[in-house]
Formats: structure tokens, sequence, C-alpha cells
């Protein structure tokens, strides 16, 4: 495939990638960066992601796939436009952190890796994001929210939830612009179940 | 936000521009910054790396290794080029001292990297920070970009003849990546599994050149060893641990957050004084001192100094500076349970011990606090922990080892509480324990 006719990357993200492999000594450093910020762009690691990858570093595509499989944030099945992701390792669970999870759960009516029907919002239990001192800590993609009690969940669901239905710029937190239909779901196929456009 | 915290017995040197807008490059050179860089420039590697002997400093990551000793491995000649390799992979359970140091001072990394090229020859740095760190990743890319600007990175750094450049990397999720070997595989954009030593990377190491890798928190102390002297910086700590440490302090205590203290700072003092004592009045059960792979001490085991020497002598580790402080209606069992499920979940496979050991323990401990163990799971648990020690390639199979068999030995009373269908006498998660 040549990168250049049948790209599944913003213009942007294709620069980007561009200057990234020109600037590591060996252009292969630039894969696991390149994978996560195709992942923020498209939702996840699509055929046709992990293809356009594989194809604009030169290596296979199942060099690729052995090497995306390693790291925890790349996944291969699209989630919520906001994922939670809350951390219940030793300093967040001594301070609560499945009493915050469970009400996520319950506010959400979803449970671990689920995805709302709107496909706005998912979930799932992570290991240790470095914010042990501010405990009970989450991430909603990259946005850190700390010192958490169960109490203060409703308020930043709505907050997002807020973010999802009026996008002052049809910006998110992971960067990228989208369309946003009248139904909630983005052009980039965050809906659960939806097929992405460009896979 | 993070939030700041602060206690009369904290000794300010690697967080003294922390909350005054020193990611801004301006300000960073108004508060002193910059000024070990040009200094090193003059003086050369040979004085800095023996400044940097002089120091004591020690590795933060949680080895202890010594920084100035480190350095001078590296061969002053060499076919491939050099590299300096600063890890801010920060995913040991208990540690965020990385994350406000990126956020409040990322030009001391910066810095800090350039002094490290300087001594040990090199002419690129790279600072690998963990994926889930993105807004300190864009922090940390601003302050590289200001950098470049004012041409303190690049062919000729400060007007000089030296070139330096710096790139920052992104990880994208994996806690092992923080072993240093691991660390080289995936910059290389690889999976993140150890090589075997050596060679070491001091002599072959990123792209088979030899490479110095230290912690974030390590490069960032290096400007202020060179500003304050080696000599000031050594007698700041204890006896062969130099300086201060970010002490990050976590769970059941009244004021947690990260204090930098003097190394040998009194560990008791610092739970019950610094960070305010335990939650709610309650009784101290256990202490992890140093982050979750180190062995667990008890209440009368904690009247000692934080250093590196001194831990070690009480039978545990100073790690990576994350003291978790638990209290006496926690579940030991749960805890070490929710201990070994993490390090089951980050073990790469590589090692057979470390991936089938993790998993077994994960297994046995799930089944004993459910209430299915029998007694001879204890000393099970305990001789599938010894045979992981020392016997896989990079620390994790010790990581997950360590503190496991300090559980048992330490509680065993509490594990015997749990056997023959007895429930967890503070029964709350178990449903979670067996997802």
């Amino acid at each position: 495939m040549s990168a250049e006719t049948m790209t599944v990357f913003s213009p942007q993200l294709s620069e980007r990638f561009e200057t990234l492999m020109a600037k590591y000594p060996v252009k292969r450093s630039a894969l696991v960066p390149m994978l996560l910020y195709a992942q923020d762009e498209v939702g996840y690691l699509s055929d046709a992601v992990i293809s356009e990858v594989a194809a604009r570093i030169g290596i296979t595509e199942l060099d690729v796939r052995n090497v995306a499989t390693y790291y925890s944030m790349l996944r291969f099945k699209p989630v919520g436009k906001y994922n939670v992701q809350v951390c219940t390792n030793i300093s967040c669970m001594l301070r609560g952190a499945y009493d915050v999870y469970e009400r996520f759960q319950d506010e959400l009516g979803i449970g671990p890796k689920g995805v709302t029907p709107d496909g706005v919002f998912s979930l799932e239990e992570v290991e240790c994001i470095g914010a042990c001192c501010w405990a009970p800590a989450i991430q909603i993609n990259y946005d850190f929210h700390d010192e958490l009690t169960p109490e203060s969940i409703p308020g930043i669901l709505a907050g997002y939830r807020f973010k999802s239905e009026v996008p002052s710029d049809g910006s998110s937190s992971l960067g990228w612009k989208a369309e946003v239909p009248s139904d909630g779901s983005s052009s980039l196929g965050w809906k659960a179940g939806a097929e992405v456009p460009n896979a | 936000m993070p939030r700041l915290v602060s206690h009369p017995d904290e000794v300010k040197i690697v967080t003294r521009r922390f909350g005054q807008g020193a990611a801004d490059i301006a300000r960073y050179e108004e508060l002193g910054g910059y000024g070990s860089a040009r200094k090193c420039l003059e003086l050369g590697p040979e004085w800095i790396i023996n400044e940097m002997k002089a120091s004591n400093l020690r590795g933060r990551g949680g080895a202890g290794f010594p920084t100035g000793l480190k350095w001078s491995f590296v061969p002053k000649q060499s076919a491939k080029p050099k590299y300096v390799l600063v890890n801010g992979d920060e995913s040991e359970p208990g540690t965020c001292k990385d994350h406000l140091i990126f956020l409040h001072d990322p030009h001391a990394v910066i810095e800090g990297t350039i002094i490290a090229g300087l001594a040990i020859g090199a002419k690129m740095g790279f600072i690998y920070l963990r994926g889930e760190y993105r807004y300190l990743l864009q922090i940390m890319e601003k302050a590289v970009a200001e950098a470049y600007a004012k041409g303190y990175l690049g062919k000729n750094i400060f007007g000089t003849d030296t070139e330096f450049q710096i790139m920052t990397h992104t990880g994208a999720g994996a806690y092992e990546v923080g072993e240093e070997s691991a660390l080289m595989e995936s910059l290389e954009g690889k999976r993140g599994v150890p090589r075997i030593k050596p060679p070491f990377p001091a002599v072959v190491g990123l792209y088979g050149g030899p490479t110095v890798i230290n912690n974030a928190e390590t490069i960032a102390t290096v400007p202020h060893v060179i500003e304050m002297g080696a000599a000031a910086f050594a007698a700041t700590g204890s006896e062969r641990n130099g300086g201060t440490r970010l002490f990050g302090i976590s769970g059941h205590v009244e004021r947690p957050g990260v204090y930098e203290l003097p190394m040998g700072y009194n560990l008791k003092k610092m739970i019950y004084e610094v960070a305010g004592g335990v939650r709610g009045g309650r009784k101290l059960k256990a202490v992890v001192p140093g982050g979750s792979s180190t062995p667990v001490l008890l209440p009368d085991e904690i009247d000692i100094g934080m250093d590196f020497d001194q831990v070690g002598k009480a039978g545990s580790m100073l790690g990576s500076g994350g003291v978790v402080v638990i209290d006496d209606q926690t579940c030991i069992v749960e805890f070490a349970l929710r201990t070994i499920s993490f390090y089951q979940h980050e073990s790469c496979g590589w090692c057979i011990p470390c991936r089938e050991g993790t998993d077994w323990l994960k297994k046995s401990l799930t089944r004993f606090h459910a209430g299915f163990g029998t007694a001879k799971d204890i000393d099970n648990i305990k001789y599938l922990a010894e045979n992981m020690m020392g016997r896989t390639f990079c620390p994790l199979g010790d990581a997950a080892a360590m503190p496991t068999l300090g559980f048992v030995k330490k509680f065993r009373k509490e594990f015997e509480d749990h056997l023959d269908g007895k429930p967890c006498p503070f029964a709350k998660h178990v449903e979670v324990a067996l997802v």
C-alpha cells in the first residue's frame, strides 16, 4: 500500500509520523509512539492502522502486532469516546479505589471493559497510573482526576457527558477534531459496535 | 492537578522550583537554571564525573547505584554513538515523584541530561515518559522546544562547538520497561523484554552504543549537585547517601504527598510527623518502604533512617522512595493479592519462573483470600516465591517474589486466619479479587 495514496491518517498525523521517523537514529524507534498517536486519532488499532504503520516504517504487519500486543495502552477494539480508567493498585486501593470503581459501574450501568450503549463512555480497571499520593486517582482518556470520592463521580461524568453533547470546537481531550453528529456518536467510530469508517 | 505539600523538615533542593512557574524557560533561568550546564561545559567531563562521585548521589530509580561511578564506566572512545537515556517510565506502585518533576521543573530534566551527555561524551539524549503521562510529555516537549530556541540544545550548545540533541519519547503502558534493558528495547521499537547482561548498557546499550540510563529524579538532581557543590550535597544526606530524596507517602496517612527529605531521615518520624500519622487515629499495621516491590516492615521495624544502606539492613529496600502506609483495618492477604496481581499483569513472559510464578502466586492467593486455602498453601506460596528469586533476566521476578515472601513471613498468622473456609476477617472486596 502506498502511504501517499491510501492513508487512514489526517495530514497532521502523517506529517508528525514523517518528522518522528526522520528524527530517530533508527526509523523503527518511532513505532510505539506512532501506534499510540494513531490510536488517539482513529480510536483503536484497526487492521488499516496496523497495515499503514507497518508500510510507513518498512516492517511486517506481524512485527507491528507483535510489538503492539506488549503495551497495555494499545487496543484492538474501539472503546468509548471517554475511556474511564480506574487505578485500583495498592495506594489507590487503600484509599477506596474499589468503591470508586463500583460507583462508576453503577453510574454508567456497565461492568469492567464495558462500553455504554451511546458509545460515550467505557470503563476499565488499570494498574498504577503514578498518582499514588493523590489517591484514589483515575484517568479519563489522558486527563487525571485525583483525590476522588464516590460522591464526586456523578459530577465528573456529567462534565464529560456535557462535552460530548455540546463540543465547543469539536475537539476532545485526545487532541483530535471531529464532527459530532446529533446522535452523540462521532464520525470516528466511537459509537459502540459501529464500524470505523476508514477501517 | 496533583497537590503540593510542605513540611518544615523538608530540605528543598530538587523541589525548590516547584510551584513557581519554572516550566517556562525564562522563569527557570531567573531561578538559577542552566548555570550548571554552562559550568560543566567549562570544566569538562573529568571534573563532572569526579564531582558526581564525590556527591554520593545514588540512583533514584530504586537500585541506588552511585551515579558518578555509572557514568565513569562509559568508554571514552567509541566507534558507535553514545547516548543518555532518561527513565521516566515511573510505574512502581506507590511512586509518583517523577510526575511532579516533569510537571514543575522540566528544564531541570533537560539540564541534567545535557550534563550527563557532557560527562560521557554523548551527542544525544532521550527522555522516555510512560504513555499515561501525556500531559507531562507535552510539558516536556514544550520545554525541549524552548531550550532549542535558546540554543541550549542543538549543534552548538550555549554558543560552543559542542553538540547535544534531546528527543522526548512516549511509552504505551508497560511497567517492565522501567528496567533499563527493557527500556532500550522499547525505545528501539520492540517489545520491552529485558536483555541479558553483560554486556552492560555502559558498553553496549541503545542502538549498540555505550549508554547511560538514569532515573528522571536522578537526572533532575544533577544540576543541583553542580550548583551547590558535591561536598555540600553529600553533607545533606547520610553516610554514602548524598542529598535528599523525594519520598512519596501514600496510603493510610493524614497528609499523603511527595516530601523532599534528607537521605537517612527517620521513617517513623516521616509517617507520624511529616505525613501527620495514621489516618483517623487508627493503628499502624505495616509499611511498604520503597514501592510495591520492597518487603514490608512491621511497626516495630520502622525506627530506621531512610537511606539505601539502613533500609537494606532492616531487611527491605529503599527502592523508589514510595512509602505505602497500611492501617490495622487492612487485610494483608488482600494487599498481597493485589500486589501479586499487578506483577502477574506486568510480567512480560520472557522468563518462565516469572511468567509462571506470578500466575501461580496470584491463583494461590486468590483462592486463599476467598477462604479456600489449606495450611500447605502457605508454604507453597513461600516455595514458589523463593524459586523465582534470582532466576530471571530482569528484576521483575524478584520484585514480585520479595514482597510476597515478606507478607507470608511477617503475617503468617493472618494467612492462617483465612484457612478452612473462614471468611476474611476484613472481608470487603473478595468478589473483586476473584476477577
